[in-house]
């Protein structure tokens, strides 16, 4: 099971077996739009409060990963996920509806990847046969947590990123027809003392460096193993500086071989500066429109690297730096562990 | 400061951020200066235009006709910032729409909207100065600062 330091090998390889994913208009209007199972024109979600819109997010992901997997809701043993807001509430109070056992969890925008680390981990070992993993996040509520209200006309730099209004549920059974989850490597705390809440990228980069090099080291297998490494959300400045110190450590990674959520779900020509950003961004684009490339044959292994930057609006008006974190799982359609 | 701050960082954390502001995309500023001066100039040369209109149409004089035009500015700024509008010319803008009057009401009113939520007293009442507070609180202090060296020059400098 555990290999080298931090790498699990799932040899039970647990299967993928249905995904939700859900989106705002603003992802409607993006690259991808096909790929979610549901979209809404209304970033309020019918709601009245944003919280509560991020709320119904996670659930309808949920929902429409049960529908979709044709199990009942009864049937999830356990739920694994998590957002950005306080007290990851948006979660928990969709846990209400949800009604599974639950396990919160807050890896900021790495969420994702640990909840279907450990997703992966529990089916492996046999804690569970069926369970749900996702994470959520909602622009409007998300700016109002760490940034300016949403209507405060500051000027964003070409660094900032822009977040997500979306989500992405997984439900993970120990057998079925889907791609299988085959190893995960959990990510070290990584601080190069960048101070920036406006360059999220550039902070998070030497994290998913740190996790992808540990994984292939653990893994003992070179970067052409992987059809594609798509990392959470490093945008465009992250995911130039990983690819350069890829290669000032000797690493050759292709460049079209490694590409980066927040740069996937938008067109090019919409106001994101310098990519996506949230923990539903990786949750979104991996369920949705990357496993259904899989599915179709484009991609046979990948490894997904969710990157998350652990501050808060205190620690940011402390003058203390980002700490970032990146957390990786391989996913493959046929499952071959080399 | 940041000479301060750059001693706390450790080699390998220097040579990152080294490494990172290389390959990091600056703020157009040249650019930026253009469009801040254009917008700006535009805000100004409607605030200009209210005021002539107070002027001509009703009994108000250069003095006077301060007031009125601020209130309207800052109307105009607040539907602005209601319809969502405001945020998009101010990424634009820059500080052309963060300087005049302006900015200071999309300033208010946007924490007031985004605040609603947690209702009237503690949601728009206890966040309404969020943003604007520390402009208020740094011109009241730079006023009172300025008053005190004006009456000390005066009384004991004799001016």
């Amino acid at each position: 099971m555990l290999t080298g330091h931090r790498t699990w090998l799932f040899d039970q390889k647990p299967v993928i077996v249905s995904t939700g994913t859900v989106g705002g208009p603003f992802e409607a209007d993006g690259r991808i739009p096909d790929d979610f199972d549901l979209l809404h024109s209304d970033t309020w979600l019918e709601q009245d409060t944003f919280e509560k819109a991020n709320k119904i997010l996670l659930e309808e992901a949920c929902q429409k990963a049960i529908e979709k997997g044709q199990i009942q809701k009864e049937q999830v043993q356990f739920f694994l996920g998590g957002d950005l807001i306080n007290q990851i509430t948006p979660t928990s109070f969709a846990m209400r509806t949800i009604g599974s056992p639950y396990l919160g969890l807050f890896g900021a925008c790495s969420t994702s990847m640990e909840g279907l680390a450990l997703g992966a981990f529990i089916v492996n070992g046999g804690g569970a046969t069926c369970l749900l993993t996702g994470s959520v996040s909602h622009n409007s509520s998300v700016e109002k947590q760490f940034r300016y209200p949403t209507e405060y006309g500051g000027q964003k730099p070409p660094t900032a990123q822009w977040t997500v209004t979306g989500a992405g549920v997984a439900l993970l059974k120990n057998q079925g027809i889907g791609p299988r989850v085959t190893s995960a490597t959990i990510g070290k705390v990584v601080d190069m003392g960048l101070t920036d809440p406006f360059n999220m990228g550039g902070a998070m980069a030497p994290a998913a460096v740190d996790t992808i090099e540990a994984h292939l080291k653990e893994r003992n297998v070179d970067p052409t193993y992987y059809d594609l490494i798509v990392t959470g959300d490093l945008g465009n400045i992250g995911r130039n500086v990983s690819l350069d110190m890829f290669k000032k450590h000797g690493l050759a990674i292709e460049e079209e071989k490694y590409q980066d959520c927040g740069l996937l779900i938008y067109r090019d020509d919409q106001p994101v500066l310098s990519g996506a950003s949230g923990s539903g961004c990786s949750a979104a684009v991996v369920y949705g429109h990357l496993l259904n490339r899989m599915k179709k044959g484009d991609i046979n292994r990948m490894l997904v690297v969710a990157t998350g930057a652990l501050l808060s609006p205190l620690t940011f008006q402390q003058n203390e730096s980002i700490p970032c974190i990146a957390h990786a799982v391989s996913i493959e359609a046929g499952g071959d562990l080399s | 400061m940041a000479n301060q701050k750059k001693k706390k960082l450790t080699p390998v954390q220097q040579e990152y951020k080294d490494f990172q502001s290389q390959r990091e995309t600056k703020r157009p500023i040249l650019k930026n200066i253009l469009k801040a001066y254009l917008v700006g100039g535009i805000i100004c040369i409607i605030g200009q235009a209210i005021q002539l209109f107070y002027i001509y149409f009703f009994n108000f004089t250069d003095q006077t006709a301060g007031n009125p035009t601020v209130a309207t500015l800052i109307f105009i700024a607040m539907l602005l910032t209601g319809f969502g509008v405001y945020d998009r010319i101010a990424q634009f803008g820059g500080a052309g729409t963060a300087v005049p009057v302006t900015g200071f009401g999309n300033a208010v009113i946007s924490a007031a909207i985004e605040h609603r939520s947690e209702g009237f007293i503690l949601g728009v009442g206890g966040n309404i100065f969020k943003l604007a507070g520390s402009v208020i609180i740094s011109g009241v202090f730079a006023a009172f600062i300025v008053a005190l060296v004006k009456t000390i020059l005066i009384q004991w400098g004799g001016l």
